[in-house]
């Protein structure tokens, strides 16, 4: 017999995921740990590949590979973005950056991040939302 | 461990000549852990009949589990027995709310005009958890809880005792938005409660053709239920919460229908009032052919 419950994502992270997986919104979900857990389908735009094919890797590894930069193009602390700002200071924020995707190109976008938690007390992960910043969508 | 249904009706009390057989009464089950420890879950109106059952036996210690505070879990509380003999202590466990106390949040119902009743005034020795998902000792048993898909604050239950495994997912809809079917166990609401269990008692109200009208209710239809059962490997599943329009014929047409649909390698039942689960000596549709005898 199951000696030990198994592991499980967060209920909130999953009714998070359902949401994503209904909307034309490019989405990712963190977990508190700051991995990045799922991404859906309209994301796969940015990422260049399916989610399956990618798998659960850290938020940093991630966000590491699009070079994200300020929208005058100097460097940013990645950390100081809006994912690294709902993970790690547990607030909601937006900003707007530079990013180059996996084909090479470059691209102009706006982030929405904002922490989840499952009471005041438990934070469960972040949701970050991209938005094309010249309003493509 | 053993467990009984006291009742296994959803949304409402459906008491009539249409449903003698699995019955009229709203969420209840009793299960006695192998140290003897009772344990109620949900307290909808079929915990009325248990509650004079444990007051026969000078049952002086309940733990009472409810899975969410929707009143076809909650109205049977003011008419359980127990709460009104001051020689016996009611451990009350519930869901966390984000803002109000759990025995805030019970006594909005047992308090006027509500329920002639307040909670204050209940004689029984009372008191509330905030359920767990690190999970606690009931007795010789362990349980945990956790949220699951539902409107409002939810969450099912996980325990065991003596090796075996009992969960209780009574409100669920796991397949809100999402195939199930396709994505990892560990995305699935409700997944790692159910997961190996002896027994699961799940959420299956409405037909297939019922769901569509009724998706985001916070339940499951037929194949959404089968499908959750057969991923979590269950021994042996118990269809419950049955909507309060579908009559014993109906549901004998979806009995059949689920038998022929279940693809698990566990048993298939249909709950009705009076089924009892014995976790400890046999695990393969005991007690399954309801009222064979009155067929």
């Amino acid at each position: 017999m199951p000696a030990v419950v198994a592991q499980q994502k967060s209920l909130v992270l999953i009714l998070a995921r359902e949401l994503a997986s209904n909307i034309a919104t490019p989405m990712f979900i963190l977990d508190r740990d700051g991995m990045l857990v799922y991404y859906n389908e309209p994301a796969e735009a940015v990422a260049g590949k399916p989610f399956s094919s990618v798998g659960e890797i850290s938020a940093t590894e991630w966000g590491d590979s699009y070079s994200p930069r300020a929208a005058d193009g100097s460097e940013v602390d990645l950390l100081s973005l809006p994912p690294g700002v709902a993970l790690l200071k547990r607030k909601a924020a937006h900003g707007k950056l530079r990013i180059t995707l996996h084909d090479g190109s470059e691209r102009e976008i706006e982030i929405t991040a904002f922490p989840l938690f499952a009471h005041h007390d438990e934070f469960v992960g972040a949701v970050a939302i991209f938005w094309d910043a010249n309003g493509k969508g | 461990m053993r467990a009984r249904v006291w009742g296994c009706r959803g949304s409402l009390a459906a008491p009539g000549p249409d449903t003698v057989r699995y019955g009229g009464n709203t969420s209840c089950v009793e299960v006695r852990t192998s140290d003897g420890t009772i344990i109620v879950l949900d307290a909808g109106t079929g915990i009325r009949a248990l509650g004079l059952q444990l007051e026969s036996e000078n049952v002086r210690s309940v733990h009472l589990f409810l899975s969410h505070l929707h009143l076809d879990h909650l109205q049977g509380l003011g008419f359980f027995a127990p709460l009104f003999n001051p020689d016996v202590e009611v451990h009350i466990w519930g869901p966390r709310s984000t803002v109000r106390s759990l025995a805030e949040r019970i006594g909005t119902y047992l308090s006027p005009p509500l329920f002639p009743v307040r909670l204050s005034q209940i004689p029984a020795r009372l008191s509330f958890h905030d359920v767990s998902e690190d999970g606690w000792d009931v007795g010789g048993a362990r349980v945990v809880a956790m949220p699951v898909s539902h409107p409002d604050s939810t969450v099912g239950y996980r325990i065991e005792d003596g090796g075996r495994v009992l969960a209780y997912i009574p409100d669920h809809e796991p397949s809100l938005g999402v195939d199930i079917r396709t994505i990892e166990p560990d995305w699935i609401s409700g997944h790692a409660l159910a997961a190996g269990a002896d027994v699961l008692l799940h959420d299956a109200q409405y037909d297939d053709n019922e769901y569509p009208l009724r998706i985001g209710w916070g339940h499951s239809c037929l194949e959404h239920v089968l499908a959750f059962g057969q991923i979590a490997d269950v021994k042996r599943l118990v269809l419950f919460h049955h909507d309060p329009l579908h009559t014993d014929a109906v549901l004998d047409e979806l009995s059949a229908r689920a038998h022929a649909q279940w693809n698990g390698t566990g048993a298939l039942d249909m709950a009705f009032e009076g089924m009892e689960i014995d976790l400890s000596t046999e695990l393969e549709g005991a007690h399954s052919e309801l009222a064979d005898a009155d067929r």
